[in-house]
């Protein structure tokens, strides 16, 4: 088994923060290092919880394929949408180029 | 009142709104609301509909047609529309409800106290130096500042109950699937429901009863059929067994004033003829850390949308379309919403997603089978909201935790998906002021009308002193 069980709970912030796309200063790390130690002891209590041959729940209630008939209905109004976008150009969304030309 | 003609819709709107300039600089309540809608709508109200003409706050995480809805987020401050109704906010409008005013919450609905709002700090009428809870706060403020007949929060680890415990108001956390969830920002998608914050038992059975019910647009909402919650309210309490959990009361954490109004509250109902049974719930421990685990996984994933493409905050330096996403999220989100993306990254990350999420997935099943179990043997359960009440404004900033294990007798409900209301019990007294106690009552999956009548019965024996 790859993961460990025991010993401090360690997190790399920065590393874990960059994986969600997200920037961080150097004083949110410090502070959130820190944060996480208390929270990741509270959440690592679950290693002593025995939980053999139980199923995990991903849904309180079941969740079942429901079947339908496709019909066509009304989508969003592309005016109301596109007034949302930080940036629009020819009734579209732009953004910055993605793509190497 | 609207049926006898001796008052009108816009009266009605109107007594709002002039609430809701005495008293809002004060108490922070709403983000914004839009008088002149609201009257237009009011004047335009058909009375012989269940709601007709009365006005309805939103939690500000619900989309309404044209309505903001910020969150309380920095990313959707400014400039953010919906362009579409959410079901509940369709839903409302039919039952002939005015949607009057957006109110403040913890930002994407992640907190308790209400703290956690990038925008605003909502204040407990009760006692302006202290939280009004969360993540619903606003909600309950308004309506317990009487700046709202009635409003609808959303809760997903007890962001209902919990501030309508605090703000001494009925705050109802529907079963999960009872009401649809579509148009509602996602947090913790397996774990979020919308109900009704209001003034009464019988006012949150009459806005539920508007809510409830399938949703083609959200598979996750059940087709089971929605009862005459209205119709059930005043069957009383006598022979109805009464579970009280040995761990909640058990607590060391229990504060001892709340303790005692809680008690005194069930010995009133026993007196009525109910009985009380000591029921056990072990798993009841392992809660918050599996909150904690769960809702954060989601919510790392669900807003994962937010990267500046299609809504809200832009930040482009022009380095390209990462660091985009990057300093947009980096900029839009506050602290509290940043340490649940990185901790939800953590636990769903490759190496520990079995030491945590699957774990906590597993541990989540034990604790939906303990309250299945429970219930076999007794027909609700009842017990306090939050171990203490309504703290200092500021007092936690520090420590996120301490807020977190506050969590703890809301959060299994959602676990469990069994639905949950908190219903006024009197005060405990803090430094001069009274502060309110909120009486939980637990039914299982779909016995909303069993909660609703235990609290009714509860808020009558109340009121009869």
């Amino acid at each position: 088994m790859s993961e460990r069980e025991s010993g401090p709970p360690e997190i790399d912030v920065r590393y874990t923060a960059d994986l969600a796309r997200l920037s961080l200063t150097d004083e949110e790390v410090a502070c959130f290092q820190r944060q996480f130690g208390d929270i990741l002891e509270l959440v690592g209590t679950l290693a002593t919880l025995d939980v053999k041959g139980v199923e995990p729940t991903a849904h309180p209630a079941p969740v079942l394929d429901i079947m339908r008939e496709d019909e066509v209905e009304p989508g969003l109004l592309g005016g109301q949408v596109l007034e949302n976008a930080p940036d629009n150009a020819l009734s579209q969304i732009r953004v910055p180029k993605v793509v190497d030309a | 009142m609207l049926l006898d003609g001796e008052t009108t819709p816009r009266e009605i709107v109107e007594s709002v709104a002039t609430a809701i300039s005495a008293d809002d600089d004060t108490i922070g309540g709403y983000l914004s609301s839009d008088f002149e809608r609201a009257v237009m709508e009011a004047e335009a109200a058909d009375l012989s509909l269940p709601l007709g003409g009365i006005p309805i706050a939103l939690k500000d995480n619900i989309n309404a047609l044209e309505h903001p809805c910020s969150c309380a987020s920095r990313f959707l401050e400014s400039g953010y529309l919906s362009p579409y109704d959410a079901t509940v906010s369709a839903m409302l409008k039919e039952a002939g409800a005015v949607l009057y005013g957006r109110t403040n919450l913890d930002e994407f609905a992640m907190g308790s106290s209400t703290e956690n709002s990038a925008l605003k700090q909502t204040r407990n009428p009760h006692d302006t130096s202290r939280i009004p809870g969360g993540s619903s706060g606003g909600s309950a403020a308004v309506v317990a500042a009487d700046m709202a007949v009635a409003a609808l929060g959303s809760d997903t680890g007890g962001s209902i109950r919990q501030p309508a415990s605090h703000c001494g108001v009925v705050g109802l956390k529907p079963s999960y699937g009872r009401v649809s969830r579509y148009g509602l920002v996602a947090f913790a998608s397996s774990l979020d429901q919308i109900g009704p914050v209001t003034k009464t038992v019988e006012d949150a059975a009459l806005l539920l009863q508007a809510i409830a019910g399938n949703d083609p647009k959200d598979s996750t909402c059940l087709p089971a059929e929605v009862p005459d919650y209205a119709s059930a309210l005043d069957e009383g309490i006598a022979g109805m067994r009464i579970g009280l959990p040995r761990e909640f009361f058990a607590d060391e954490a229990l504060d001892s004033g709340v303790r005692s109004r809680v008690e005194e509250a069930l010995g009133a109902l026993e007196g009525q003829g109910a009985e009380l049974v000591e029921i056990s719930l072990p798993s009841t421990a392992y809660a918050v850390a599996v909150y904690y685990i769960l809702a954060p996984a989601e919510a790392s994933s669900n807003l994962s949308r937010y990267d500046g493409v299609r809504y809200g905050k832009r930040i482009d330096n022009g380095d390209g379309i990462i660091s985009m996403y990057r300093d947009s999220r980096a900029e839009g989100f506050g602290p509290e919403v940043k340490r649940r993306i990185i901790l939800g990254t953590y636990v769903l990350s490759s190496g520990y997603s079995g030491k945590y999420y699957l774990k906590a997935q597993k541990a989540r099943t034990l604790i939906q089978e303990e309250y299945k179990e429970a219930f076999k043997n007794v027909d609700v359960i009842m017990g306090p909201v939050s171990p203490t009440p309504a703290r200092k404004i500021g007092e936690h900033s520090e420590s996120p935790l301490e807020d977190y294990l506050a969590d703890v007798y809301t959060i299994s409900a959602n676990l469990a998906g069994i639905c949950g209301i908190s219903v006024p019990c009197g005060t405990v007294e803090r430094e001069g002021s009274q502060l309110p106690v909120g009486l939980q009552i637990l039914g299982p999956h779909l016995a909303e009308s069993r909660i609703l009548r235990a609290g009714r019965a509860w808020e009558q024996l109340r009121d009869a002193g």
